[in-house]
């Protein structure tokens, strides 16, 4: 937000830096993950849908882990994968100089993996509510399989698509859990949870009021405006 | 001439087997039978949307379907057209983007929307070419999907039960619809009913299906030759 918005202009508006500072971290960290996880999950979801391959449900089931684990232990894994002595901490640093935990990217991650089952379970069953009828229609129309995807398939499941888009953004922007655990409350990686978190351990109650119903304010505002989409004519 | 179609082929689903065999001249052919005979499956087998077990199918003679040789041609190049029963127009397109999405023979989208146009216009649905599906009667819904099934210049028709869920007054009228617009398009058409006096009525051919079998085959006579329907095609827009 404050890459788009003048610090000088938010100060004007008397919203203070304990604010917009985590609110920003939020909504930008919440933004990218979603956008990661509707195109994987989106993806996944049709292949699980539509393709007939072994280990389907093997795979939607480790995907979804996160939705039946508490967030703190997913936490831990990427902590400990993450930061820890592995191939995955080496990688991390060939791509981007040092290890991701406690950095804006790991909560990145940390919010990918925690929103993730959501999009992928929605859009699995969006797609797979179809009426095979109207793809074997654009078929017989001459439509090829891409284009049937593309013009029949996606528009007929496009409630569920958008709706587990939303639930996606609605998990990585409230996640607590893991993103305190991976991101801990360094500046550049304090989301409004972990904010809000900080202003209650340090008795700042008043803070935590306004922190809490920002939080509440932002989801609710945002959450709206996608469940809108989703009842606006398709493309 | 070559037949518009040739088919011998089997095909098992569960306890349900298919083996038919016949050749249909141009015209309409009807696949007359009891519900689960085996129409709707040949009509399955003949798109492409389904493959037999053995045997092959030749349209225009072209052969699209040879298990043996393990010849194939998928759905949307065996040049089909289709009118299903409830019409499956795709509920988030208008009327016309519905037909337009048919147009094979037009690759600029105004040029598609141009031929779907006057598709409508034969039909007699170009007045609610800008509504959805959703907002359509019975009979308009069928009419869109007439205009969809012959607006890709289709080698072959296939009609399953179209006017199965319309009332009578509407399916006789459609039905005068269907049978003008199958001989001023001159596209070999194959329909799919359990109504005997719409087997009669649209039929040059009818195929008396039983039991996954075919039972026989007879040439209907018209008195006033194949050429002219019974009561002209007279689209009033209206259903």
């Amino acid at each position: 937000m404050t890459g788009l918005v003048p610090r000088s202009w938010l100060n004007g508006l008397g919203i203070p830096p304990w604010v917009w500072s985590p609110l920003s971290v939020s909504l930008h960290a919440a933004f990218e993950a979603t956008i990661v996880v509707a195109l994987v999950g989106s993806a996944l979801g049709f292949l699980l849908a539509k393709g007939r391959f072994p280990g389907r449900d093997a795979i939607e089931t480790v995907c979804s882990l996160p939705m039946a684990l508490p967030p703190t232990v997913v936490g831990w894994y990427l902590l400990t994968q993450m930061g820890g002595p592995g191939p995955i901490r080496d990688a991390e640093v060939r791509l981007f100089g040092h290890p991701l935990t406690f950095t804006f990217n790991g909560i990145v991650i940390a919010q990918i993996i925690e929103s993730f089952p959501y999009c992928l379970r929605f859009s699995r069953t969006a797609i797979a509510g179809v009426d095979p009828r109207f793809e074997e229609v654009g078929r017989a129309m001459g439509l090829s399989r891409w284009r049937t995807t593309l013009l029949v398939t996606l528009p007929l499941a496009r409630r569920g698509l958008v709706a587990g888009v939303a639930m996606a953004f609605g998990r990585a922007l409230g996640d607590f859990g893991a993103t305190m655990i991976v991101g801990a409350s360094v500046p550049m990686a304090t989301t409004v949870p972990i904010a809000l978190y900080n202003a209650v351990f340090y008795g700042s109650h008043e803070q935590a009021k306004v922190l809490a119903l920002v939080q509440l304010a932002v989801a609710f505002a945002i959450l709206l405006g996608v469940s809108r989409l989703g009842k606006l004519r398709p493309w | 001439m070559t037949p518009a179609l040739e088919l011998a082929v089997a095909r098992q689903i569960g306890e349900f087997e298919l083996d038919v065999a016949f050749t249909l001249e141009s015209g309409m052919s009807v696949l007359f039978g009891p519900s689960g005979a085996g129409k709707s499956l040949t009509l399955a087998l003949i798109a492409g949307l389904i493959r037999p077990d053995v045997g092959t199918i030749a349209i225009n003679g072209h052969v699209v379907t040879d298990c043996a040789r393990r010849t194939y041609v998928t759905a949307q190049k065996r040049r089909i057209g289709m009118v299903f029963q409830d019409g499956l127009l795709l509920p988030h397109r208008s009327a016309l983007d519905n037909v337009a999405l048919a147009v094979r023979q037009a690759s600029g989208r105004r040029e598609r929307r141009a031929v779907a146009r006057s598709w409508l216009e034969r039909v007699g649905a170009v007045e609610f070419a800008d509504r959805r599906p959703g907002s359509l009667s019975g009979g308009q819904r069928q009419r869109v999907a007439l205009a969809r099934g012959l607006a890709g210049d289709p080698a072959l028709l296939l009609l399953d039960e179209p006017l199965s869920a319309l009332d009578s007054e509407v399916r006789h009228e459609l039905r005068k619809l269907i049978r003008g617009m199958i001989i001023s398009s001159r596209v070999p058409a194959v329909l799919v009913t359990h109504d005997a006096e719409e087997a009669e009525e649209l039929g040059d051919v009818i195929v008396a299906y039983n039991h996954g079998r075919v039972t026989g085959t007879r040439v209907v006579e018209r008195p006033e030759g194949r050429g002219a329907p019974p009561g002209a095609p007279e689209s009033t827009g209206q259903v």
